[in-house]
């Protein structure tokens, strides 16, 4: 049987089962910790640090800190918040998010981030990287300018056989999601449309769809990311 | 009370900004009771007769011109907002950012499919015209800008509250459907 323990998160008293990450376990007790590169049900990267809250006095990503007895969480601190508001405004400066043209805006997870925490501009510099966009696959778009290196298509598609068909090449600041050219043609088109919906901004694209929702119905119009899991939408930042 | 003064302009900008500005509907007849519009393509007063309260500056910086206005705006106005993508972030004039100047003039006049006419292979170089830049600028890398209200463009509630709260000096509540990228 799973054990179940006790731990504070921002000064409730909650209950979690032992091995299970922060983020889980904050989750099944109504609390909304922001994450972006973090899925569910797979190995966490803990690459974006959206995520990051105060664990006894500590700075820690709480997809990848499993939950211990006794312990206390902080996920809403100002400068917690701050923090990862900073890191979305940063993702925005880095890559060229022209949010106005793209297909993924309303339903971006990026933007919807930006908004709850209600990023008006950027603290940062813009720095308009030339980045390309990549169309020689037949299902899928591939816009770099977009691309933030969550990794959660190289995590999350795989062939039948276990083999990821998402790859990164090159390395350090030039690095880019890569389809492998062996691997493409195992990429069904139920594995690009969840390709598509894996990608949290636009950087994926199946081909031939795009602005299918009107505006005002797109899944970020009128509530924000994380609202489902917050019993009271628009409490906190 | 005096009322306040308000100049806007449209930069690197398609003028959306303005129209959402005019999609206040009737509540454009609160607004002139609370501000007097000086320079601006709304009333067409085309420069500056006196200092301003408001500057409400659309779009970005692409050229010698937009940079030119906009420190002119910094000059007469005491507070600067910028207006939408393109003032906040180039928008989509700066999707031309990671290409060079020369290539963007060549497209734009010499080797673009709607090309047909340029037989001579002209480029506009009149010392009259503005010199273009060589990336688009956002609006607060050129002069100091004192508020932000993104979209493309911003909802006009979004605006309105925007000068009621600069007018009333109350704080903006920023509910979460006026705040948009697109």
């Amino acid at each position: 049987m799973n054990k179940l323990i006790k731990l504070n998160i921002d000064g409730k008293e909650c209950m979690a089962t032992k091995g299970q990450y922060i983020v889980e376990a904050a989750r099944e007790n109504d609390i909304y910790i922001p994450t972006l590169c973090n899925i569910p049900n797979l190995k966490p990267r803990g690459a974006c640090r959206i995520c990051t809250v105060n664990v006894n006095g500590k700075l820690m990503t709480s997809c990848t800190t499993p939950v211990s007895e006794g312990m206390v969480v902080e996920t809403s601190l100002p400068e917690i918040v701050d923090l990862r508001k900073s890191i979305v405004e940063l993702l925005f400066v880095e890559g060229n998010h022209f949010c106005p043209s793209c297909e993924r805006s309303g339903n971006c997870e990026l933007q919807a981030l930006a908004y709850r925490f209600r990023m008006m501009v950027p603290r940062f510099p813009y720095r308009f990287q030339q980045r390309n966009i990549e169309a020689s696959n037949s299902k899928l778009i591939k816009d770099h300018n977009r691309c933030i290196l969550c990794k959660r298509c190289i995590r999350a598609i795989k062939d039948e056989e276990g083999r990821g068909i998402f790859a990164f090449k090159r390395r350090g600041h030039q690095v880019e999601i890569s389809i492998d050219p062996e691997l493409a043609k195992n990429l069904t088109d139920e594995l690009a449309d969840k390709a598509a919906e894996i990608c949290p901004v636009g950087a994926l694209l199946r081909k031939e769809k795009g602005y299918e929702t009107p505006i005002g119905e797109r899944k970020y119009d009128k509530t924000p990311i994380g609202s489902e899991i917050e019993k009271f939408a628009h409490s906190k930042p | 009370m005096s009322k306040a003064i308000v100049a806007t302009t449209s930069l690197a900008g398609c003028f959306g900004c303005h129209m959402s500005l005019l999609d206040i509907d009737e509540k454009i007849l609160d607004l002139i009771e609370l501000v007097e519009f000086n320079k601006s393509p709304i009333d067409d007063i085309k420069t500056f007769t006196k200092d301003c309260d408001i500057g409400l500056i659309e779009g970005g910086c692409c050229n010698s011109e937009n940079v030119h206005i906009l420190k002119e705006f910094r000059k007469r106005c005491k507070i600067l907002i910028s207006v939408g993508e393109c003032a906040i972030m180039g928008g989509l004039p700066a999707m031309r950012n990671g290409i060079p100047v020369k290539e963007c003039l060549e497209e734009a006049y010499l080797n673009g499919p709607s090309v047909a006419s340029n037989t001579e292979k002209i480029m506009p170089n009149d010392e009259e015209l503005p010199m273009i830049l060589d990336k688009v600028y956002p609006c607060h890398e050129v002069v100091k800008i004192d508020y932000f209200l993104p979209g493309c463009p911003p909802r006009a509630g979004l605006i309105w509250d925007a000068l009621t709260a600069l007018l009333t000096g109350k704080e903006m509540e920023l509910p979460y459907e006026v705040v948009k990228f697109d």
